[in-house]
């Protein structure tokens, strides 16, 4: 424990985070797993969005970039393709990734750049004041749903899955060894990988919605997560209303960053030297 | 070895880019821009720089600050639309101080507009455009050789005062093919960014200077520390402190003001004795050329002048001509833009008459030479 107190800045405590969150329990999962990994924490970035989530890399003593809300996975393209030896892991909430940040997500699992995402799930817009997200439940009550929200939620593994990513897990912050084994195979991984961890926000969805403290909330992820080894023994019956966790998909593909390399060496050594670098000087700076 | 060359607008920017040390490239395809990333998307990867064709241009803005704080010179090229939606992480660039060059080839608007045709209607968006207020350095070719050189000066002001720059282009420019002899790349002068000569756990990113622009370190080079579009303090955390953020908004501001004539630039034509000044920017500047010297041939004392830095608006100049001239024409492709601004900085001594065109069509010299009649 003591050992990981160096990867926090500590002067920057106590968090913004209401008690029961659970963005901080996924900090604890990120810096258990730097250290395992022994990354220099000189080459480490976190970047994240808009939020509660968007607060975590303030307290962590690595290369952070706290950006504009939805757009942290494209601030992440651009640094992890400038300067591949970086070791990138974006925080997100829900609403930042899946409304906002949409279209981010699903390029950048599609691009497959190698970066460890996590979506930090509590189904709500916890620092607005609890509005419905695009993974708020069917049914449940939020500051703009005072009725019921009549949306459906993303699945978001097959969302990311099936835009192209390399690795897709879901954890939750109950089960936070399982979250530390997902998070490092996700770092371990080349390529886009994601985790999706199941949050509790008591404050802006659970007393809503029938979980008014947060270790109701903490129960219900402990009832309802079934790991994907059980789930494969149990019934369609038996898995109503669970909620499947482990490492969902993985898959070798082409990561960006090494196929730029790759193009780049490729080009580099063509022998003719074409026209516009005979007309432009380029030849000169090839020559140098 | 310089060797002549038949280039558009788009290729200076490109090659200008390339000169400069720009080896990051994040755009999205649109007309009348498209040709920056395609001839960039050629030559990036043979100089040893990345492009990339991000999603849209909300993405291609942040993908150019997260590689420029990786330390490397970046750039992302538009047109009006796709401006519009860069404008949050401009300003995000402009709060972080990271440097990176932004392109705005513009097209006729509003909206989608006129896209194969050239306008001038996002001169007060490039100043005004990101929210909250900030301040804006963009400069404004009339030439594809300028075109290069601006490109050059560009980034070398982005990283000597560490803030987003723009360079403005209309459709005309960007097309239109000239003649240029380039010089060799080697020789170009690159602005450094100024770096941190501190120990790390001293390293305060967003130190008050003297000069008011503090070091930047790159990200993975043992500096870390923490940046964030929040108002924040002179460590990078966010801060709620009236003294500490009324500090920084001022300072990012005023680094502008207080380099203002080190940025500022005009170029001038007959000037000396004018009587009538034309002001006109872009590819609306070469038909002014022609209506300058023609009111010159008909006994009219005219003269031109041009912003080459649009923003900072070169108020010193026009006030200090106010008094000498009769009357100022102000020729734009928008409805009235840079006339506000030539209205204010001449606090209205001299009568100002505007000379506009919306409808896609240049401003032709004969239509800037009846405006310079009509005032003689």
């Amino acid at each position: 424990m003591g050992r990981l107190l160096k990867y926090l800045r500590l002067d920057k405590f106590p968090t913004v985070w209401c008690a029961g969150c659970g963005v901080g329990i996924v900090m604890g999962c990120i810096i258990r797993v730097v250290d395992k990994l022994k990354v220099n924490p000189d080459k480490v970035v976190i970047v994240s969005g808009i939020g509660c989530s968007g607060r975590m890399p303030g307290y962590l003593d690595f290369n952070t970039l706290h950006t504009t809300h939805g757009r942290a996975l494209v601030f992440a393209t651009g640094l992890k393709l400038a300067k591949p030896s970086l070791e990138i892991i974006v925080v997100m909430g829900d609403g930042d990734a899946l409304a906002i940040g949409g279209n981010h997500l699903i390029h950048a699992a599609r691009r497959n750049v190698n970066l460890t995402s996590i979506i930090i799930n509590n189904w709500i817009y916890g620092m607005t004041g609890g509005q419905y997200s695009p993974a708020t439940p069917r049914g449940a009550f939020a500051t703009t749903a005072p009725y019921g929200n009549l949306e459906p939620p993303f699945e978001v593994p097959e969302l990311v899955r099936g835009s192209g990513a390399s690795y897709v897990a879901r954890g939750t912050v109950y089960h936070t060894r399982q979250l530390d084994r997902l998070i490092e195979r996700g770092m371990r991984k080349e390529g886009f990988g994601l985790v999706e961890v199941l949050s509790p926000c008591p404050v802006g969805f659970g007393r809503r919605n029938q979980m008014k403290s947060a270790i109701a909330m903490m129960r219900w992820q402990k009832d309802r997560a079934v790991s994907l080894k059980r789930a494969s023994k149990m019934n369609e019956e038996e898995l109503k209303d669970k909620i499947i966790t482990g490492v969902l998909f993985e898959r070798e593909a082409p990561e960006y960053t090494q196929e730029y390399e790759r193009l780049m060496s490729r080009v580099k050594t063509r022998k003719e030297i074409g026209k516009r670098e005979i007309q432009t000087g380029l030849g000169e700076i090839h020559e140098e | 070895m310089e060797k002549p060359a038949l280039i558009s607008g788009n290729e200076a920017v490109a090659y200008g880019a390339l000169a400069a040390g720009v080896r990051f490239f994040a755009g999205y395809p649109i007309t009348p821009s498209s040709e920056i990333a395609e001839t960039l998307s050629e030559l990036l990867p043979r100089m040893g720089g990345k492009f990339v064709q991000m999603e849209d241009e909300l993405a291609s803005m942040g993908a150019i600050v997260g590689a420029s704080l990786a330390g490397v010179n970046s750039m992302t090229a538009t047109s009006g639309p796709g401006f519009s939606l860069m404008q949050e992480n401009i300003g995000f660039a402009f709060m972080t101080e990271v440097p990176c060059v932004i392109v705005n080839v513009q097209r006729g608007g509003p909206s989608t507009g006129l896209p194969t045709k050239p306008s001038q209607g996002d001169v007060m968006q490039t100043r005004w455009g990101t929210h909250g207020g900030c301040n804006t350095i963009a400069l404004c070719p009339w030439s594809v050789r300028e075109t290069f050189d601006l490109t050059i000066d560009c980034v070398n002001l982005a990283n000597r005062y560490r803030l987003p720059v723009v360079l403005l282009l209309d459709e005309v420019i960007a097309h239109m093919r000239e003649k240029v002899v380039l010089p060799s790349f080697g020789g170009v002068k690159k602005v450094q960014r100024k770096k941190p000569t501190c120990l790390p756990q001293e390293y305060l990113p967003y130190e008050i200077t003297e000069d008011d622009i503090p070091p930047m370190a790159d990200f993975g080079e043992g500096y870390r520390y923490h940046v964030t579009g929040l108002t924040h303090d002179p460590t990078g955390f966010p801060t709620s402190n009236a003294k500490e953020i009324d500090q920084l908004v001022r300072r990012l501001y005023g680094k502008i003001e207080r380099y203002r004539d080190e940025i500022t630039r005009i170029e001038e034509e007959y000037l000396a004795d004018a009587q009538i000044l034309v002001f006109a920017y872009g590819s609306v500047s070469r038909s002014a050329i022609s209506a300058v010297k023609e009111a010159r041939a008909r006994g009219i004392k005219a003269g031109l002048l041009r912003p080459v830095s649009i923003w900072p608006f070169p108020d010193k100049h026009i006030s200090r001509l106010a008094d000498q001239l009769k009357a100022i024409i102000v020729a734009e492709m928008n409805l009235g833009q840079m006339i506000g601004e030539v209205r204010r900085a001449s606090c209205e001594r001299v009568k100002i008459l505007g000379v506009t065109r919306v409808d896609g069509e240049l401003i032709t010299p004969d239509e800037i030479l009846t405006a310079i009649q009509e005032v003689s």
